[in-house]
Parts: structure tokens; sequence; C-alpha cells
């Protein structure tokens, strides 16, 4: 919080505000700054916050002190976050709301959210850096004649110079970035081979190893991206984190398959929970796995697979049964029916209606008419009619 | 003559340096979960300082993306494969796939109603891409496949057939086996195909053309122009190029059908 100068809160000629988001408190590192909750401003040159209730009380830190930010997501009673670390503090820099910090990164708390676009055009400005192309004097304009750390950009051939610097800049960046890399993926393969051998010895003396190995074992092969090579399952196939989620999926859930006939396709319930989710989103695979725990779990919901191998999640309380005899009931009362249709008439989707008809028809209660103009159903009149 | 490691002193013998070895075989392995348990702490401390340095690399660059993937292959090592993993919540290269998924799940779904669930990957790209907007990270290709093959995970549906030196992405869990690949390879070039033309091409019988066609028609994949001059032609909607600047609404196409 050292880097903060004191503000008007006035922008320059050639500076616009990008967004304003309230309910922002600022933190010291970790610690919460000496400051109220205030408005979160960013500019095309700075980053300001002023006081909500003493608007006198305004702070500005340039976007050319910020090296990286990164989101930090909301938990139990905790608002999302946005940590942004920043530079050592510049030589001639004038005064603010602190005179040092053993902190050299600074925290955005989003009480009343917004941290999602906040950071969108956080990531734009400092990927655009409008401030090096436009000249623009300091942001206190007392009188600070002396700009030793700043290069100002001057016309065409200045542009164009900073343009090639950047490029060159982002070059070494990378190729930097890919020996870091090659460094990394060493290290990494040291621990695959180390995880094999584990793996190995687990299988061959069944039973010699702990549970709570076991269990503290899989949880690194999942931190690491290994896949699981041991097939003797103590816990389901998942971890705690599995559970956990589980749980929640169940919670969260319930209402949007009510709304749906009591079923969703797997895919939908991706999109629904990421789209909900924003920050931290599941993986494919993690979905997959605390939907197979709602079983042990005793929860309300189930994960299904059909013949064709689409993978749904249904409530428990909407039964095979029920189903079939809400198929047969429909057939039976227009005569017959294609997938598209009953989707129609049921207002859910077509892959999921096409899905409980072919049970009907598994279960000898209709019969299918398939010709090129599609897909009917009809009832089951052998089975019906057979006296 | 003594006849060596036979009678029951011989194989009690044996049984006892059995257990050692299992003995010894069991700490060791618990020895290694722990130098594991260590390895890891040092590595994920090693990731955070590469994060640190290099997070935004990942972010803006495709091809950095690319080799990043390519050396996790190489290694054993799936960066995606859990949101917990180490590399999805230092990287937050999790964030930009899974996200990538849903935008994906849902182009195709908002044109399943006219492609009936297979969409070339370039005009997946193009849609995606026009999704995100105008100040969204640069999406690749790569990227794109990278993030299908997540979503098989979660059952039949999405696959990937290759024609004409790209893919074509099926989204519904339509059963394409190797002969209605090799016809939707065929059709790539035009956009339609006939009868006649399979017969030419691949050498088949009408029997075995007429079955394949037949079946994407049923899938809603194909349809079929029976007013061609000549033989009736099926198209792909899929391969049409010239519809996708023109979009049709999910109402508009069922007023459309007869």
């Amino acid at each position: 919080m050292d880097r903060f100068t004191w503000s008007n809160g006035l922008l320059e000629m050639n500076e616009t505000l990008v967004i304003q988001q309230r309910g922002v408190k600022l933190y010291d590192g970790d610690d919460k700054a000496k400051l109220d909750v205030g408005i979160a401003m960013l500019s095309t040159h700075q980053l300001l916050w002023r006081d909500m209730k003493n608007h006198e009380c305004c702070i500005a830190i340039p976007l050319s002190q910020i090296v990286y930010f990164e989101e930090q997501a909301a938990g139990i009673g905790k608002s999302a976050k946005i940590v942004i670390h920043l530079h050592p503090t510049l030589a001639n820099k004038e005064p603010g709301p602190y005179q040092q910090s053993k902190f050299s990164y600074i925290k955005l708390s989003f009480k009343e959210h917004g941290q999602i676009e906040f950071y969108r055009r956080l990531t734009e400005e400092l990927n655009q850096k409008r401030w090096e192309c436009t000249p623009v004097s300091q942001p206190i304009p007392t009188a600070t004649s002396s700009q030793t750390g700043r290069k100002r950009a001057v016309g065409i051939v200045g542009i164009e110079r900073k343009l090639e610097e950047r490029r060159k800049e982002t070059d070494k960046n990378i190729s930097e970035a890919f020996e870091d890399l090659s460094k990394l993926m060493v290290k990494a393969k040291e621990m695959v081979e180390l995880s094999r051998s584990i793996a190995n010895k687990i299988k061959d003396k069944q039973g010699d190893i702990t549970e709570d190995e076991t269990i503290r074992f899989k949880s690194y092969l999942l931190s690491m991206g290994i896949a699981n090579p041991v097939t003797r399952e103590t816990h389901g196939s998942g971890t705690n984190y599995h559970l956990q989620l589980a749980k929640q999926l169940g919670d969260m859930l319930l209402a949007p398959l009510e709304e749906r006939g009591g079923m969703m396709a797997l895919t939908e319930v991706y999109c629904l929970v990421n789209r909900a989710r924003g920050m931290e989103l599941l993986s494919p695979e993690d979905l997959v796995t605390a939907c197979k725990m709602f079983e042990s779990l005793k929860l309300p919901l189930r994960l299904c697979i059909f013949d064709s191998g689409v993978m749904v999640v249904q409530l428990q309380s909407h039964s095979e049964e029920e189903m079939i005899a809400s198929a047969l009931d429909n057939v039976t009362e227009k005569g017959s029916l294609t997938a598209e249709e009953f989707a129609k008439l049921l207002g859910l989707s077509v892959l999921l209606c096409k899905e409980r008809l072919f049970l009907a028809e598994k279960m000898g209660h209709l019969c299918r008419d398939d010709s090129v103009e599609g897909l009917r159903f009809y009832p089951n009149l052998f089975t019906s009619h057979a006296s | 003559m003594h006849r060596r490691g036979v009678g029951a002193g011989a194989i009690a013998k044996k049984k006892l340096a059995e257990a050692k070895y299992k003995e010894r075989g069991t700490v060791l392995a618990e020895d290694q979960i722990v130098q594991m348990s260590k390895q890891l702490e040092t590595f994920k401390s090693n990731l955070e300082e590469f994060a640190s340095k290099h997070k935004q690399e990942i972010r803006k660059s495709s091809q950095f993306r690319v080799q990043f993937q390519e050396m996790c292959a190489t290694i054993g090592v799936d960066p995606l494969a859990s949101s917990k993993g180490f590399w999805s919540e230092m990287l937050g290269v999790g964030d930009f796939y899974y996200e990538l998924g849903v935008q994906i799940i849902e182009v195709c779904l908002a044109l399943k109603h006219r492609n009936g669930g297979l969409i070339t990957l370039d005009e997946l790209h193009h849609r995606v891409l026009k999704g995100r907007g105008k100040f969204a990270q640069d999406v690749s290709q790569d990227d794109l496949v990278r993030a299908i093959k997540k979503l098989k995970a979660m059952g039949n549906g999405f696959g990937m057939i290759p024609v004409g030196g790209s893919y074509l992405v099926q989204s519904v869990p339509a059963e394409l086996n190797m002969d209605h690949t090799v016809v939707l390879q065929l059709a790539e070039k035009k956009g339609y195909i006939s009868v006649g033309e399979i017969r030419e091409s691949l050498k088949w019988e009408t029997e075995r053309a007429c079955h394949v066609l037949d079946h994407l028609l049923k899938e809603g994949l194909a349809w079929l122009d029976s007013q061609a001059s000549g033989e009736p032609q099926y198209w792909l909607p899929a391969l049409f190029s010239e519809l996708t600047s023109c979009d049709v609404t999910p109402d508009e196409a069922n007023q459309m059908t007869p």
C-alpha cells in the first residue's frame, strides 16, 4: 500500500475512465488496509480508489507500477479479490496513505461483486498500455518537472519504437518462459516416474498400504494430473474434493432438475454450474467423478448412462417407471410421436425425450417406425392386444 | 548326498525370506509416498515461481499453450484433468479450457437444429471467437481441439471426424462408423454427395451407399435434394459455407420443414 499516492481524482486530458466499481475494500498484502470501503476506478493510466463516505480521501497508483495480477476466488464469508503485485516504489513518489509496507502486493476485495468485469478491463488496459502512447504528466498536478523514470513516446517514430521494444520484450519473455517450462517439466517427469513406481508396488502387495496412504497418494496424483493407475477403489474413485463437490451439486441442481422434468444431460449441468461459478471452473472429469458419488452419499440425485452413451443427472424421485409410463401415455394419446414432437410436448430437450422413448421401447411398451422421414414411436399393440 | 533347496527346512527358509522381502517392499512403498509428498511440495513452489513469472504467457500466447500441452503429454501429465490440479490452480490453464468447453457446447447446441449436430472446426472456431467478443483472449483451433477432448469425459456426444485436412466436430451421440466417415470426407469437397458419386469413387454397391446416406438423412445430418438434375443429391448443412452468414432460428427451421 505504500505505492499509492494521494490524488484529487481528476483525470488528465488524454486519460479516460474505463470502469469503476463500488464496494471495494483495499488490503495491504494480506492485512486489511486502514481505509474504509470505497469505489475502485480504473483509467487508461491509473488505478484509483476513493472513500465512499469521505470523498476527499482519494488515492491512485500508475498502471505502469503493476507487475501482474490474479484472481482470488470468494470463500465462505470472504468476498472475491483481485491480488495486484507491484514494482518497488519509484524514487520520486509523492506522499500517500502509507509511508512504508512490508508487502509488495495489494488486494482489492469486491464486497459488492463486479470483480469479473474489473479483472477483464484491467487485463485489457495492461495489454494495451495506453498510458505509454498518450503522454500525460504525473497523476498529482503539483510541480514535478523532473520525471526521470518516464520515457515519453513522442510522435510516430516514438510509437513504433515502443511497439518494437514490446515485441522484442514479448519474444524474450516467451523464450525465457519456454526455458523455465522445460526445467519445470524435467521435475514433473521425476514425479510421474515416482508415482508409477509407487503404483506398481501397491498393485503387487494388495492390502499392505494403509487406506489413508492410498487416499493421500490419490490426491497427489490429482494435484499433478497423473492418471490413477490403482484400480482398487477404497472410497470410490474420488478424493475429498469430489465429495464436497458432490454435496454442493446435490444442493445446487435440485431446482433446475425440477424445472426440466427431473433430468438433465451432463453437458447441460456442466454449462450451468460453470456459468454460475465464473471463476475456478470445474473440469469435465471432476464433474463426472463427483456425480458418480451421488449414490454412496445418499443424495437424491443419480448419474445415469444410457445405452447410447449419453450421461444424465436424474432426480431419484423421477423413477424409470414414471418416465416409461409418461412416454406410453403421451404416445397413446397422440397415436404416435417422434422425439422432436415429444420434446415440444413436454418442453424438454430432444435428446432426453429420445432416450425416454428408447427406454419405453426397450421395456416393450412402444414400437418404432424407422424410415427416412424420421424415427416415430407407436404403442406396442403386439403385446397389448395379445390375448 | 545332500540335495539343496528341498525339504521342510528349505521351504520354511524360503517363506521367511519372502516375508522379509515383502516387509522391506512395504516399507519401501511407504517411504516412497513420503518422498513423493516432499517432492510435491518442492514442485509446487517451483510451479508458483514459474507462474509468478509466466502466467500471462499462457493466457496470451496460444503458441505457448500448444508447447505446454505437448510437453505435459510427453511426460504423462494431464494439466486439465482436475480443477484441483496444481497446473489449473496456479497457471490458470484450467479455467481457460473449461470455459472454452462451455462456449463450444453452447454453440453446438444453438446450431443443432440446422446441422444435426455436425459442424466444421472452422465454423466452430469462427462462432466461438464471435461469442467471446473483441477483447477476449485469442483462441486457436488447437485450443478448441483440446477443450473438445476433455468434453468427451461427459459421455458420448463429442467427437472429431477428420475431413479434408481439418475436422468435423460431432456433438450428438449419432453412431457414425467408418462408412459414414468416409462418405462425409467425400462430400466435403462440394458440400453434397450422390449415390452415383459414391459408387464411382469408392466402388461400393448401391445398397451400401444408400444405407449410409439414409442413416445420415435419418440423423438429420444430411438433407435430400430430390429435384436436382440427374440423380438426387444429399447435402450436408455442416459443410455449407454460404449459410454461415444467414442464420435461421429453431422456430424458422420448424416452419420450413414440411
